[in-house]
C-alpha cells in the first residue's frame, strides 16, 4: 500500500505491507532511530510518538493507520540546534541513565504539558504510568518534567515538529 | 513481533464496513483504535485476512446529551470519555472506568466501541455499562438493533453481537434527583487490567432510601455480571455501613470465579464483596 506520513514536518512516501508497524516505518524506512522499541507489547512506552498531537505507542499502530497523519518523534523536539526545555531538563536533573526509555518519556511528558501546564508530582507520575524506566527509580524523571513545566511557563516554546 | 499479513481497507462509513464484513465472512476483522486487536495480531492469537479500518469515520466520535440519555459514539476514545463533563455529570462511573484503563497512550487510541466488542473479562467498562443500564446500538445488514447491557456480555471475549454487526453507539439513561455512581478496581500491577472492578449506581429518595441500585462487576467471572442479589438487598433501605457490608456478601453469588496466577477464585470473590461495597460508598457520597 502507498502511504504518506509526515514525520517532524517532513513527508515520507513509501509502498509498504499493511502489517508494517508505525515504529518500524519510523526507524527503518524514515531512518529516525531515536524512537526505541522496548517490549513490543504496548506496555513499556519506549516507542511513544505523537500522532496528530496524541501520544501513542508506535508499536501498537500499523503504519497504514498513520497514512496522512502528522507524527512527531524525539528528533522533532529540538529546534535550530537548541534542545527543547524537556530535553534540557532531563539532562540537568539526571532524568536518565542508559537513556533507552528517554525518547518515550519525553514524548509522553510533552503530551502532559500540552494538556496541563502545571502538573503536580502525582499528575506527572500518572501521565508517565505507561512508560517504564529500569534505571532511575523515576525520581529524577519526575523532577525533570516538573522543571520543564516551570521553564515552559516562563518561556513558552513549541517543539520544532509541532 | 510481526502480524500475519492481511489486506487493509479504510471504510468511509459504518454501512460500508458492514458490507465488507458480509463479503469477507469470518475472514475479516474490524479495527478502530486497535488496542485490543493489534496486540492479539502481533502475538498471532488473531490472524484476520482482511482488516477493515473504521477508525477514520469522524462522525462516530461524540458525546451528546439528549432526551434524557447520554449518547456516546463507538469511536469515542477513553481519553475523551475520561475528560467529558457530560459523562462526569451524568454517569460518573463510566468516566471513572475510562480513566483507569491502561495508560495515557492507550486511552488516547482505544475506543469504547472496540473495548466493548472485544469483551475482555478483565476490561473496565463492562462493570459500569451494566450498572448504568446502558444500551448498545449495533448496526448490521438488517439495520440497527438495540441490545441491553444485561444481554450483551455472553461469555469470555464473546458478546451478543452477530458476526456482521458493529457497535455504533452506547446510550446511557440519565437519572434525576439525588443520584451518584462510581467505579473502583484492583488492578493487576503490570498490565493494569482489573483483577476485580466494581461499579455502583444509586438513587436516594426523599426519605433517604436507596432505589434503582445497580452494581456491575468485572474481572471476576468469565464475563462481567450484575450483582442482582446485592441490588435487591439494598433497594428500599437506608444506607448504613452494616447494611452495605451485609448486602455485598452476595456480590459474587453463583459466579464461577476466574482462578489464575494473579489471583485465586476465592480472593477474586472476596474482592467482589469489598469493591462493590466501596463503589457503593463512593456512589452514595456522590449522590450527596
Amino acid at each position: 500500500m502507498h502511504v504518506k506520513i509526515r514525520i517532524n514536518g517532513k513527508p515520507y512516501e513509501k509502498d509498504i505491507d499493511p502489517r508494517l508497524l508505525l515504529t518500524h516505518f519510523i526507524r527503518d524506512l524514515a531512518g529516525l532511530t531515536g524512537t526505541h522499541i522496548g517490549c513490543e507489547t504496548s506496555i513499556c512506552g519506549a516507542c511513544t510518538v505523537l500522532a496528530n498531537g496524541l501520544a501513542v505507542k508506535s508499536c501498537t499502530m500499523f503504519a497504514v493507520q498513520a497514512d496522512g497523519v502528522d507524527v512527531v518523534t524525539i528528533e522533532g523536539m529540538a529546534r535550530d540546534g537548541q534542545l527543547h526545555p524537556l530535553q534540557e531538563s532531563f539532562w540537568e536533573e539526571h532524568g536518565l541513565q542508559c537513556g533507552y526509555c528517554t525518547p518515550g518519556m519525553i514524548m509522553c511528558a510533552h503530551q502532559l504539558l500540552a494538556r496541563n501546564t502545571a502538573p503536580t508530582d502525582t499528575e506527572i507520575r500518572d501521565a508517565l504510568g505507561g512508560n517504564l524506566c529500569r534505571c532511575t527509580g523515576y525520581q529524577n524523571i519526575v523532577a525533570a518534567v516538573r522543571s520543564a513545566a516551570g521553564k515552559l511557563k516562563r518561556e513558552p516554546r513549541i517543539a520544532a515538529g509541532d | 513481533m510481526i502480524a500475519h499479513n492481511f489486506e487493509y481497507t479504510v471504510a468511509t462509513s459504518l454501512g460500508e464496513a458492514v458490507n465488507l464484513l458480509q463479503k469477507h465472512g469470518g475472514r475479516a476483522k474490524i479495527v478502530a483504535g486497535g488496542h485490543s486487536l493489534i496486540p492479539m495480531m502481533k502475538l498471532r492469537l488473531a490472524a484476520p485476512e482482511f482488516l477493515i479500518d473504521i477508525g477514520r469515520i469522524p462522525e462516530l466520535s461524540y458525546v451528546n446529551k439528549e432526551n434524557g440519555k447520554i449518547r456516546i459514539g463507538a469511536l469515542t476514545t477513553h481519553y475523551v470519555i475520561e475528560t467529558s463533563d457530560a459523562v462526569a455529570r451524568g454517569c460518573h462511573a463510566l468516566a471513572d472506568a475510562a480513566g483507569l484503563i491502561g495508560d495515557v497512550q492507550v486511552r488516547n487510541k482505544g475506543t469504547i466501541g472496540g473495548s466493548l466488542s472485544h469483551a475482555d473479562p478483565a476490561a473496565d467498562y463492562p462493570a459500569s455499562i451494566l450498572a448504568l443500564d446502558a444500551t448498545i446500538v449495533a448496526l448490521g445488514p438488517k439495520g440497527e438493533r438495540q441490545i441491553p447491557a444485561s444481554k450483551f456480555f455472553v461469555d469470555m471475549l464473546t458478546t451478543a453481537l452477530e458476526p456482521n454487526e458493529i457497535v455504533r453507539e452506547i446510550q446511557i439513561p440519565l437519572r434525576s434527583g439525588r443520584t451518584g455512581s462510581a467505579y473502583l478496581k484492583m488492578a493487576q500491577k503490570a498490565s493494569g487490567f482489573a483483577i476485580c472492578g466494581a461499579a455502583a449506581v444509586v438513587e436516594l429518595d426523599g426519605s433517604g432510601r436507596l432505589s434503582n441500585v445497580g452494581i456491575g462487576i468485572t474481572g471476576v467471572g468469565n464475563h462481567a455480571f450484575r450483582a442482582t442479589d446485592t441490588e435487591k438487598a439494598l433497594n428500599g433501605q437506608k444506607p448504613a455501613p452494616d447494611l452495605l457490608k451485609k448486602a455485598c456478601e452476595s456480590a459474587g453469588k453463583g459466579i464461577i470465579a476466574l482462578d489464575d496466577i494473579h489471583a485465586s477464585a476465592n480472593y477474586r470473590l472476596d474482592l467482589a464483596r469489598v469493591f462493590s461495597r466501596r463503589a457503593l460508598e463512593a456512589a452514595i457520597e456522590r449522590a450527596g
